[in-house]
């Protein structure tokens, strides 16, 4: 067992010290760079909050769709192909709801600030 | 060191310069440079933009698609000639100036980095107008004379699914929704254009040169190629360019219906179902780039975080491709 602070919570400190302490020294490319280096880490802290159960759901519903165990990259890799030959399609009952519920689960990590996904998720 | 062969380059193409000043690098690859810089001259100086693949960069980054500098800088004299906003062209460098191969151009003043003219003061004139003017850019550009272009790459949206296919795959990484945004492509391709035009191919924000006026320079024609007029169209459209502005479809200035009255002031004909068509293609096409990016960053010696993170960008496009193919009941 690893011990204490989570990793979110050390990455959490570092972005916030950047933030706070190094944001308002730093100009020109760097300033730019800076806040791509901040957004990669709460990016991080978002996924190690939310890939858990999100993937846990998702392999859930691909395996009801599709009617095959294995793991969620095997699974969306036969979900795929089944796509792209033309065997599933947004006929197929179930399909629509998944591909929303997986590309809202990955806005809620890679961008929340979206307007698009900020759009759906008041719908 | 740059100043001394960009000296002796100005001295000879512009008769009474004495020397360049404000040498600053702008943006760019290792194997794209642009440079802003002043030639100095006693009847007052210019402003001017260096765009160059310095010496012993030959290639461009997609070699397969790059229109290349020298057709680069004949479009954008041609545009300027004919009209169009675009920088007139100041000189193409030559091989024994030891700068590489690129053109020099003058340096048109103004704002290209959406936001500040999405939400900047100074902008709230030109907003309203630009989606309408930017339809007749978009004419003017797929109205230049055939006779006087570049030799260019010739597309068509069914080349163009086969090679976002063949780029997606490449990725080696499974996106069930641009399977399905492919299954959509085919089944919509609407085949090859009644006419053919000038493309200018990467026709969005980033690439406008906007003043308190309107548009003053169309940028960055790598991407030129002879294909299907519409193609420009739908491309601005792609959500990825409105910057949050998502109920304007034109770059977050506009709707649709101005930019096809300002297209079609000129006597060309807009086609709707086309331009949506394009505009799916160009959602995949951005999404696919994400994807790639992130390859770029993986095999590149310096891993730049940059390219990391716009590879965190394709579910954007995953996104508005269900917007577009697959919408919820509200």
């Amino acid at each position: 067992m690893q011990d204490e602070p989570t990793p979110t919570e050390l990455i959490q400190a570092v972005a916030d010290f950047l933030r706070a302490e190094i944001t308002p020294v730093i100009k020109g490319h760097n300033a730019f760079k800076l806040r791509v280096g901040i957004n990669a880490l709460d990016l991080v802290t978002r996924q190690l909050a939310l890939e858990g159960p999100g993937d846990t759901a998702e392999a859930a519903r691909l395996k009801a769709l599709l009617g095959i165990d294995g793991s969620v990259m095997e699974l969306n890799r036969a979900l795929a192909e089944k796509i792209a030959r033309g065997e599933v399609d947004l006929d197929t009952p179930g399909l629509k709801e998944h591909l929303w519920q997986t590309t809202m689960d990955k806005l809620a990590v890679d961008q929340p600030n979206y307007a698009s996904y900020k759009r759906e998720l008041g719908n | 060191m740059i100043e001394t062969e960009l000296g002796r380059c100005v001295a000879a193409f512009c008769p009474g310069a004495t020397g360049v000043s404000g040498v600053a690098r702008l943006s760019g690859g290792a194997s794209q440079e642009t440079w802003t810089f002043d030639i100095v001259h006693p009847a007052g100086n210019v402003g001017a933009i260096l765009r160059r693949a310095p010496p012993g960069y030959g290639a461009s980054p997609s070699p397969s698609r790059a229109a290349g500098l020298d057709a680069e800088a004949v479009l954008m004299q041609l545009a300027h000639d004919s009209g169009l906003p675009s920088p007139r062209v100041l000189h193409v460098l030559k091989a024994e100036e030891g700068l590489g191969r690129g053109f020099i151009m003058v340096r048109v003043e103004g704002e290209t980095i959406a936001r500040k003219i999405l939400r900047d003061d100074e902008f709230a004139k030109a907003r309203p107008i630009l989606a309408r003017q930017l339809g007749r850019v978009a004419a003017g550009i797929h109205a230049l004379p055939g006779a006087k272009l570049p030799k260019l790459r010739s597309m068509t949206s069914t080349t163009e699914i086969a090679d976002l296919a063949r780029e997606y795959r490449s990725t080696n990484w499974p996106r069930p929704v641009f399977e399905l945004a492919l299954r959509w492509l085919a089944d919509h391709d609407p085949g090859p254009s009644r006419e053919i035009t000038l493309v200018h191919g990467d026709f969005r924000h980033g690439n406008f040169i906007i003043g308190p006026d309107g548009v003053r320079a169309v940028l960055d024609w790598e991407l030129a190629h002879f294909g299907d007029p519409m193609e420009d169209l739908g491309w601005i459209c792609v959500n990825s360019w409105r910057f949050g502005g998502i109920d304007k479809p034109v770059g977050g200035l506009g709707m649709r219906e101005d930019m096809f009255a300002g297209y079609e002031e000129t006597g060309r004909k807009v086609d709707p179902d086309r331009v949506m068509f394009w505009e799916v293609m160009g959602t995949l096409r951005w999404g696919i780039m994400c994807g790639r990016m992130m390859q770029r960053f993986r095999n590149a010696p310096d891993h730049p975080m940059e390219q990391a993170m716009i590879g965190r960008r394709a579910s954007e496009t995953e996104i508005d491709l269900l917007r577009l193919l697959a919408p919820r009941e509200n």
